[in-house]
């Protein structure tokens, strides 16, 4: 393989220098190459880690914050839930199928290294526009990818969300999330240890796959990514299943003082976070480690991303043990080096010293870059738009269309390939609900989960757009009956070294943060992938988050499908007719504009906790939010989900409906309910301080919207199901 | 005219398939086995008076459809050439 420059290894002039100076000589190859992966945005947060001190981190509920593989949150009786959300985009971009596969590989890996069993899969993916076969070809490789590895390991995939713009043709976003349940004593830190300790290798072989991955994440992409295919790594499900047996039974004997998987930038990062988190230091010989190809060079072993290996330092005594233990699941675990009280990062070819670099430095030491950002122009023209201006539009015509626009269809092809059931344990599958709530055997507790980020509401205004995330995220949790607990975010932009697009970070994460600060849902893990961009410009800023929340009794759990002829629709919230950034002014008047609604952090907690108590009390039979599409779309969703007809009055408020019917404005939700709870319902919305609107009743198998007595929209439910149904499945075939 | 297209992993991508059925091997106890590779051998009858042409035109399908250009190879062979 020819050697690489700095510059083509990503690294900048300065701190090319910089490195020089702390090792008081030019770095070796080797030396090189390892700063450069460290020192990588993915793997340094070197862009990013001033502006995500501004999340809140903190709570009663929260065990672990940032900084381990994943967070992990209380959920009563001794138990907790680790949760992590991480982005494999470029990786899909160049292979669909594998890029997604191993990114559910990856992330699992993160949740059992914390000593927890992998109990759900989530995943927030984002695409160009489906009449494109190249990215029809990107999407169907991604699904089958996160579905092939996820179905291997006997994990359930059971939410997510799709959304199809063409700002990200070329450069889809593919974000995945896992959940683990673990025993609170039983959670394993990534620390190693004292000088002496031996570390350890187990898994697959080591190839060349994934050379440059870290630093490959960190650049924009182009044509002559297509050269450095090489590179891509390919997932073994069967290999990371026994890891995870074998893993979680060395931790249940305790056996372990520190243990790390191998991830982005491979051997040199995990063995960097695991030595240089108590300044310790750590040797290792390459010839030791087991190799999957010949003439590998001490650069390619230290840097390859070669999947489903991880990093084991024994406690003292114990190495036996652990042997056996592997070796009983099929695997080979390899002493490779051991930990020593250096501070220095030794990597030895055999008894040749191939290279040394001081741990801390390539750690902590890498450079933090605070940018100024700059105000797009766009964002005060956009912000003054009036929609009162369109031409008037047939509202059933609106309807039809949103419900036929693949962002807003069911997404049942995509969730039909994975397996949502298995485990047994998803009480609220995918499709019917606004999260996924799965139980905890043993206990009568549920837990809920979701995947939320509307990329047009940030790129229009990423404060606020930052704040409806998250608001959306906890919304979701309420409506199937869960307390939103914590969130766990993937940061998706742009390059942060264009003045605009830093803009947009500091903003969304700035919105981001006051909403999870006012919802008591601090921030314990994330990720963050920049320089999404392709030769025709950046991605919409896709910060995406992933919530948990917990549900005491799962008995009080509520979906969104009408269930009886007769009971009442009301919408709970203020009525808002706000339009900016909604999927309608853009399916149906071509525009993306408008100022985005404002989210009331205090009214929306105050719903939150409505729903809360509606749903404990048994009161409500169905509850779903308003988001994509509007109160017209939310509508019909629960009626298509229960198979109920509605028949809804709204009035008009003097401007026109289709702010009342496609308005995606926060703070709403839409519940059903028997009639005679009527009074309940207006007593506690009261009490809570948020408004009701009666709108109508669950009735017949026609979808019937009336203003002042006349029809404006009637759909019939097998018309609707049609379009709505089959749009994805039209596109795909 | 027949064709023959043989589509394998390229030097150096891991073959989880191949690992497996290489264990596999090994337990029915053919120990001189080092390394298997999995691949697909695929069969095409097609028209074409020029051999260079359809070598070409497989060549193509090869690209874009037969095989994963991203992680795989290929060899296309024309019957009686």
């Amino acid at each position: 393989m020819r050697e690489l420059s700095y510059q083509e290894m990503g690294l900048p002039e300065e701190e090319y220098e910089q490195i020089k100076t702390i090792m008081g000589r030019e770095p070796n190859y080797l030396e090189l190459g390892m700063w450069a992966v460290m020192w990588s945005e993915h793997c340094g947060y070197k862009n990013s880690r001033p502006l995500l001190k501004q999340f809140p981190t903190e709570g009663p509920q929260v065990i672990q914050g940032p900084g381990e593989n994943a967070g992990v949150v209380d959920i009563g009786d001794g138990q907790a839930l680790v949760f992590k959300i991480e982005s494999h985009n470029h990786p899909s971009a160049i292979e669909p199928y594998q890029g997604a596969a191993t990114g559910v590989g990856g992330i699992v890996r993160d949740i059992f290294t914390m000593g927890a069993r992998p109990i759900a899969l989530l995943n927030s993916l984002r695409f160009g526009e489906l009449d494109d076969p190249q990215v029809r070809e990107l999407f169907a490789g991604v699904v089958a990818g996160i579905a092939g590895y996820g179905n291997c390991l006997g994990i359930p995939t059971v939410a997510g969300e799709v959304y199809f713009h063409p700002s990200y043709k070329g450069n889809p976003l593919v974000n995945a999330m896992c959940v683990g349940l673990v025993n609170i004593d039983e959670i394993a830190l990534a620390v190693a240890s004292e000088a002496g300790s031996p570390i350890m290798m187990v898994g697959a072989k080591t190839g060349r796959d994934g050379i440059h991955g870290a630093t490959f994440a960190s650049e924009e992409l182009s044509e002559s990514s297509r050269e450095k295919r090489p590179s891509v790594q390919v997932g073994d499900p069967f290999m990371e299943k026994l890891l995870i047996e074998a893993c979680l039974e060395l931790i249940q004997e305790d056996l372990v003082a520190g243990m790390q998987d191998l991830g982005a930038a491979g051997l040199t990062s995990s063995i960097a976070e695991t030595a240089g988190k108590k300044g310790m230091g750590v040797e290792i010989d390459v010839l030791r480690v087991p190799r999957r190809e010949k003439g590998m060079t001490p650069y390619e072993v230290m840097i390859s991303e070669s999947q489903e290996r991880m990093l084991i330092v024994p406690r003292q005594g114990k190495e036996q043990r652990i042997k056996e233990i592997f070796a009983k699941w099929g695997l080979d675990a390899t002493v490779i080096g051991q930990v020593t009280d250096s501070g220095m990062f030794r990597v030895f070819e055999g008894e040749r010293l191939a290279g040394e670099v001081p741990v801390e430095s390539l750690t902590g030491g890498c450079p933090v870059y605070t940018r100024v950002g700059e105000e797009p122009p766009y964002y005060r023209e956009y912000r003054s738009f009036n929609p009162d201006s369109l031409p008037p539009y047939s509202y059933q015509k609106a309807l039809e269309e949103l419900l036929g626009t693949p962002s807003i269809a069911s997404k049942r092809w995509v969730y039909t390939q994975y397996d949502y059931q298995v485990m047994t344990n998803t009480a609220v599958v995918p499709g019917d609900g606004d999260a996924a709530v799965l139980r905890v055997k043993g206990t009568a507790k549920g837990v809920a989960m979701t995947t939320d980020g509307n990329s047009r509401l940030v790129y229009l205004d990423p404060y606020q757009g930052g704040k409806l995330a998250v608001c959306e995220a906890a919304r979701n949790l309420a409506c199937v009956g869960a307390r939103p607990l914590a969130l766990t975010n993937c940061l998706n932009f742009g390059s942060p070294e264009k003045p605009h697009i830093y803009w947009q970070m500091k903003n969304a994460i700035r919105g981001m943060a006051e909403a999870a600060r006012v919802l008591d849902t601090p921030v314990v893990s994330g990720n963050v992938s920049l320089y999404n961009e392709t030769a025709a410009g950046a991605i919409y800023p896709t910060p995406v988050i992933g919530m948990v929340g917990l549900i005491n009794d799962i008995e009080h759990r509520c979906d969104m499908g009408f269930k009886q002829e007769g009971d009442i629709i009301v919408m709970l919230g203020r009525r808002r007719d706000e339009l900016g950034g909604s999927e309608y002014l853009y399916r149906c008047h071509g525009v993306e504009s408008g100022a985005v609604p404002v989210a009331d952090l205090d009214e929306e907690k105050r719903l939150i906790e409505l729903l809360l108590e509606l749903i404990r009390e048994g009161v409500l039979c169905s509850c779903h939010d308003i988001s994509d599409g509007g109160l017209a779309v939310a509508l019909a969703e629960s009626a298509l989900k229960g198979q109920k007809g509605f028949e809804i009055q709204v009035t008009d408020n003097g401007r026109p409906l289709d702010g009342i019917l496609f308005s995606e404005a926060p703070g709403r939700v839409v519940v059903s309910f028997k009639d005679n709870q009527m009074i309940a319902v207006k007593e506690k919305a009261g009490q809570y301080g948020i408004g009701i609107q009666v709108l109508g009743e669950v009735k017949g198998e026609d979808m019937v919207l009336k203003c002042a007595k006349k029809e404006v929209i009637r759909l019939s439910l097998e018309q609707a199901g049609k379009i709505w149904g089959e749009a994805i499945e039209c596109c795909m075939k | 005219m027949k064709a023959s297209i043989y589509v394998t992993l390229k030097e150096g991508v891991l073959d989880p398939q191949g690992e497996a059925v290489k264990k596999s091997l090994h337990l029915l106890g053919y120990d001189n086995v080092d390394e298997v590779r999995m691949g697909k051998y695929i069969e095409i009858w097609l028209q074409g008076s020029d051999p260079k042409k359809t070598v070409r035109e497989l060549e193509e399908m090869s690209d874009k459809l037969l095989a994963n250009p991203v992680i795989e190879k290929f060899r296309v062979e024309l019957e009686g050439e």
